[in-house]
C-alpha cells in the first residue's frame, strides 16, 4: 500500500511539473485596503493578486455612492508585477467608494469581485 | 462534490496498479498538449468560493479528488467497536455542469479483545447536474442521483450485498448579498443536501435454530427507507479579507473557513427507529491546488452514540492541477 501511495504521489508530481500548474487568482491585498477608511484622496487603486494577470481581459473600476465611474478609465497590469492591476483616481471627495474587479490569470480562469472603502475629510 | 463513506481508488489497488498510473501519467501528459483551455471554475457562484465540504455534499460539479479522506469514531456496542474509514472519491466533470463521481473505503473495525475487521466499503458512484447558479445572489442549485453498488464490499464490515438508490438535491447559498450594515454576516454561506435512500431489498431475512423448540425460525430485519440530509454553517475569512474587509489576517490565517456540518439520516418506515447523524465543528484551509479539512463528530443522541470522532480529508482540485486534462468536460465542453 505505501509503495501504491508513493507511486501516486510521484504520478501527480510528474504530471505537475511536466505541464506546469494555473490556478484562479485571489486578490491577496488591494491598496486603500478592503473595507477601510483613508483621509485624503488616494492617488490611484492598487491590486495585488496571488496569480500572474492577463491584462487585455481584466477589469478595474471604481463607482461613487451614486454608481457613476469615477476611476481615469487607465487600468493596467504593472509593467514590474504581472500581478498587480492597478487605475487611476481622480481627487476624490469625501464619501464611499465601491471597487469592482475581474480578474482573468494568465491560464484563463476568472475572479470576480468587489469591495468597498472609505475616504474621510 | 459528493462523497461517500467509501472510495473508488481504493478498489483498484493491485500489483499493477503503480504500473497503471505512470501510464496514466503518461498519456495525461499526451493529452495536455492536445486539449484546449476553457474558463470554467470549481467551487465559485459568482464571487464567492466555496469549498468542497467534508461531511456533506456540495452542490458543485468539477474534477476533484478526495484522497484520503480518514474517519475514526467509536460506535456504541455492545461491545463497542472502534471504527476507522480510509476513503477516496473521484470526480471528473464529464459533460457541461455535469460530474460523475466514483468513491470507496477500507474499512477497520477494531472489538477489544478481538482482532480487526477489515475490509471494503461498497463501491458508489454518483451522477450531479448543476442546473441553477445566480452570481449575484452567491446561489446554486444541483440535483444528483447516488448508487451504492451493493456486493462490492465486504459484508464483514457491514457492507450490504444489495444496492441503495439516492435521489438528492443540492444547494448552496452566500450571503455576500446582504446590505452593509451587516458587513460582518457576508461571509457566512450555507450548503446542504437532501434525498430519499432506498434500498433494493426491503428486508434481510436470515434462518436459525430455536434452542428452546428445536425448530427454524425466519429473522427478519428491515432495511428501511432514509431521508439523508444535512448541511454546513461557513464563516469565509477568505472572503472576509478580499470583500469584507481587510482586517490584517496573514498566512495561512486568511485562507481559512471556519464551518460546522450537520449530517443526519432520518428513517422513514419500515420502523426504522429515530434520527441519527452527527454535528461536525471544524476547519478547512483552501489554498490553490487543495484543501485540508478536519472536523469532530458530535453524535447528536444517544442512538448514534456516545463518542466524539474525528474526520480529516484532504482534496485536490484537479481542474487547477491539471487545466488542460480536467477543465473541460469529457464531452460537449
Amino acid at each position: 500500500m505505501q509503495a501504491w501511495f508513493r507511486s501516486f504521489f510521484a504520478a501527480i508530481g510528474l504530471m505537475v511539473t511536466a505541464q506546469g500548474t494555473w490556478a484562479h487568482a485571489f486578490l491577496d491585498h488591494a491598496e486603500p485596503r478592503v473595507g477601510s477608511e483613508v483621509h485624503g484622496s488616494p492617488p490611484a487603486v492598487n491590486i495585488w493578486f496571488t496569480e500572474k494577470l492577463e491584462g487585455a481581459l481584466c477589469k478595474l473600476q471604481v463607482f461613487d455612492e451614486s454608481g457613476k465611474e469615477i476611476d481615469k478609465r487607465d487600468q493596467a497590469v504593472d509593467s514590474g508585477n504581472g500581478a498587480l492591476l492597478r487605475v487611476s483616481l481622480p481627487p476624490l471627495k469625501p464619501g464611499k467608494y465601491k471597487v469592482v474587479w475581474r480578474a482573468v490569470s494568465v491560464d484563463t480562469h476568472v475572479t470576480n469581485g468587489d469591495f468597498r472603502f472609505e475616504v474621510l475629510p | 462534490m459528493p462523497r461517500f463513506s467509501s472510495s473508488i481508488l481504493a478498489t483498484f489497488v493491485n500489483k499493477k496498479t503503480s504500473y497503471h498510473l505512470w501510464l496514466a501519467a503518461v498519456a495525461c501528459q499526451l493529452c495536455s498538449f492536445a486539449a484546449p483551455l476553457s474558463a470554467s471554475a470549481h467551487g465559485f457562484a459568482g464571487d464567492r468560493f466555496f469549498p468542497a465540504t467534508i461531511t456533506t455534499d456540495d452542490p458543485f460539479a468539477a474534477s476533484e479528488m478526495s484522497l484520503p479522506t480518514v474517519t475514526a469514531i467509536r460506535t456504541p456496542g455492545p461491545p463497542p467497536v472502534k471504527d476507522v474509514d480510509v476513503s477516496a472519491d473521484l470526480s471528473v466533470l464529464i459533460l457541461p455542469n455535469t460530474a460523475l463521481t466514483l468513491s470507496d473505503g477500507y474499512q477497520i473495525q477494531k472489538t477489544v479483545d478481538q482482532r480487526a475487521l477489515t475490509g471494503f466499503d461498497n463501491a458508489a458512484l454518483n451522477l450531479l447536474y448543476e442546473f441553477y447558479e445566480n452570481d449575484k445572489h452567491e446561489a446554486i442549485t444541483s440535483v444528483g442521483f447516488t448508487w451504492e453498488i451493493g456486493g462490492t464490499g465486504r459484508q464483514s464490515v457491514g457492507a450490504d450485498s444489495f444496492s441503495r438508490f439516492t435521489p438528492i438535491s443540492y444547494f448552496g447559498k452566500g450571503f455576500g448579498d446582504l446590505p452593509d450594515q451587516l458587513w460582518l454576516l457576508r461571509p457566512f454561506a450555507v450548503t446542504g443536501e437532501l434525498g430519499l435512500t432506498i434500498p433494493s431489498r426491503a428486508d434481510n431475512r436470515s434462518l436459525s435454530l430455536n434452542p428452546v423448540t428445536g425448530q427454524k425460525e425466519v429473522t427478519v430485519s428491515p432495511n428501511p427507507d432514509n431521508l439523508e440530509w444535512g448541511f454546513a454553517l461557513e464563516y469565509s475569512l477568505i472572503y472576509l479579507q478580499e470583500h469584507v474587509k481587510d482586517i490584517g489576517l496573514k498566512a495561512p490565517f486568511n485562507r481559512l473557513i471556519p464551518l460546522v456540518e450537520f449530517s443526519m439520516q432520518s428513517p422513514v418506515n419500515r420502523g426504522g427507529g429515530v434520527t441519527t447523524g452527527t454535528i461536525n465543528p471544524g476547519i478547512i484551509w483552501s489554498g490553490q491546488y487543495f484543501q485540508f479539512g478536519i472536523e469532530a463528530l458530535i453524535p447528536v443522541n444517544s442512538h448514534t452514540g456516545h463518542n466524539v470522532g474525528v474526520v480529516a480529508q484532504m482534496h485536490f482540485y484537479l481542474d487547477d492541477i491539471f487545466p488542460r486534462l480536467f477543465r473541460k468536460p469529457l464531452f460537449g465542453g
